[in-house]
């Protein structure tokens, strides 16, 4: 998940903020300095969004590795947040795989899939997450959410 | 298609028909799709995007799909015209901002549209009247569908539908609904909603406002993870929370009958006076004071006018609508004076009718 760009609490409020000449601004901080940052916001523009430190490290290690299909490399990603082509998935797959964790928590699609991919193999790896995530409910005795998580898993099961 | 003909009629979604449509006024899902052959429309050059527009254009006049779906290139139209579209949302503000080969083609309804050569190739969307969630997935999972049979997308088995921007990765999915929640911006317990939205993931945005601020108090809650979880799994998410907001504004709006009668009454007609009478109206103190009139009217406190015209007024005050009706560019000096008489008709003949 993110971290807070304000302290380095977790991020739990994610605003998109939407500025005039319809361009949009992203900001990730945590529930303690949600209020600061509202109250900051109408008066503010261009507050800074803050940059890992790894990130220029990163960037001298892999960032010159080149798309052989759209030929964008891996900082030009980092610079316009958008990638080239749909081959950059695995060509940039090291530095993308722990991004993709941050922004949703999980790195494999259980959702649909065109009608020439087994629906078998997607209902497997769904499963086996819902499973995972019942152990981590159950231990932490949160049985309304254990109970939730049984009937999603029935109806994987049954579908 | 005569893009002229639509300020006279306004979008399915917009009518109020749908479950608990006096709060929800809509619902929309939005499906992120690629071609595998072509690069993202942000490395494509001007001619790939051509073959692209080319390539869907021709499918989704093809596709065995109801409503029938018509093609608008963007590109030959004025900048007017694509803020039409915008108003309207058919399009999103980026595309109609950008450059080069791109279209959208959509239902007479508007309930459907699907967008060519935006951040990615194909954005469809569907939006709904109400609390309808699972009908608009299943209509945007048919249209998908129907696509797919004849567009290969760009998809991989352990990261799902590939995307431009990795923040729609997976099911390309984003589902959203939108609130009005006068009562609880009134008693300053909206923030208390969007803590414990933030602490589920969802994302709330203020609708139609400049920065945090929601002008006209509609809220949007929708889906921040696309990978890892199933749409269905993700619209479950949404539809069990949206309940919770629905029941603590009708609270909210129970309790400010109640308690502040009179306060509430003199707001609104204060601000259906202000509507009916006033010189020069900005399209921000425009939402401001229709909010309270439709607060109003949903708490029977003006009689006998359809939430629906209502809702119709939101979008046809807003700058694209008021210069097509006039069928002039207006300076936004101009565009007060107009919108302002626009609105004195418009009620006057709703209340004339009573
Ligand atoms: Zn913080
Ligand atoms: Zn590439």
């Amino acid at each position: 998940m993110h971290k807070c760009e304000r302290c380095a609490s977790p991020a739990t409020v994610h605003i998109t903020e939407v500025l005039a000449e319809a361009k949009f601004e992203e900001h990730h901080v945590c529930e303690t300095c949600y209020p600061k940052y509202m109250e900051d916001s109408q008066t503010k523009t261009g507050a800074a969004i803050t940059s890992d430190a790894g990130a220029e490290l990163e960037e001298a290690l892999f960032g010159q590795q080149e798309c052989p299909d759209c030929g964008i490399k891996f900082v030009d990603f980092r610079n316009s947040h958008r990638l080239g082509c749909s081959r950059d998935y695995q060509v940039f797959q090291n530095e993308l795989l722990p991004l993709l964790e941050n922004i949703h928590g999980e790195t494999r699609h259980c959702g649909k899939t065109p009608r020439r991919y087994p629906q078998t193999k997607l209902a497997e790896a769904e499963l086996t997450q819902l499973r995972q995530r019942l152990k981590r409910a159950v231990e932490r005795e949160d049985y309304e959410e254990a109970a939730r998580l049984r009937d999603q898993i029935k109806t994987v099961e049954d579908a | 298609m005569n893009l002229d003909s639509l300020t006279e009629q306004s979008g399915e979604w917009l009518r109020a028909s749908g479950p608990e449509a006096d709060i929800v006024i809509s619902c929309r899902i939005r499906l992120a799709r690629n071609l595998s052959s072509f690069p993202f429309t942000n490395r494509a050059s001007t001619h790939q995007k051509a073959e692209i527009e080319q390539y869907l254009k021709g499918r989704l006049e093809k596709i065995d799909f109801e409503p029938r779906l018509e093609y608008v290139n963007l590109a030959p139209l004025s900048a007017l015209d694509r803020q039409l579209l915008v108003e309207r949302q058919l399009i999103s503000r980026e595309l109609a901002n950008s450059e080069g080969p791109r279209g959208v083609a959509f239902a007479g309804s508007e309930i459907i549209s699907v967008m060519v050569n935006e951040e990615d190739h194909v954005r469809m969307q569907v939006i709904r009247s109400g609390f309808t969630l699972d009908e608009a997935w299943q209509d945007a999972d048919r249209l998908d569908d129907k696509l797919e049979e004849k567009v290969p997308y760009a998809f991989n088995e352990e990261l799902g539908y590939l995307t431009a921007c990795p923040t729609n990765v997976g099911t390309g999915m984003r589902a959203s609904v939108m609130l009005h929640l006068p009562a609880l911006v009134l008693t300053k317990q909206i923030e208390k909603v969007f803590r414990a939205l933030q602490k589920i993931n969802l994302a709330v945005r203020g609708l139609y406002g400049e920065g945090s601020r929601a002008s006209g108090d509609f809220y949007q809650i929708s889906n921040q993870v696309t990978l890892g979880k199933s749409e269905t799994t993700i619209i479950n998410e949404i539809r069990d929370v949206v309940p919770n907001i629905i029941n603590y504004e009708r609270q909210a709006r129970q309790a400010l009958t109640r308690e502040n009668h009179a306060q509430v009454l003199d707001r609104v007609r204060r601000a259906f006076g202000v509507l009916k009478n006033a010189a020069m109206m900005t399209s921000e103190e425009t939402m401001d004071l229709l909010s309270s009139v439709r607060l109003g009217v949903n708490l029977g406190l003006i009689d006998d006018i359809d939430i629906f015209k209502v809702n119709e007024l939101f979008i046809h005050t807003q700058p694209a609508h008021l210069q097509k009706l006039l069928g002039r560019q207006l300076d936004s000096e101009e565009r007060n004076t107009e919108r302002a008489r626009f609105l004195r008709n418009r009620l006057r003949e709703m209340d004339s009718l009573n």
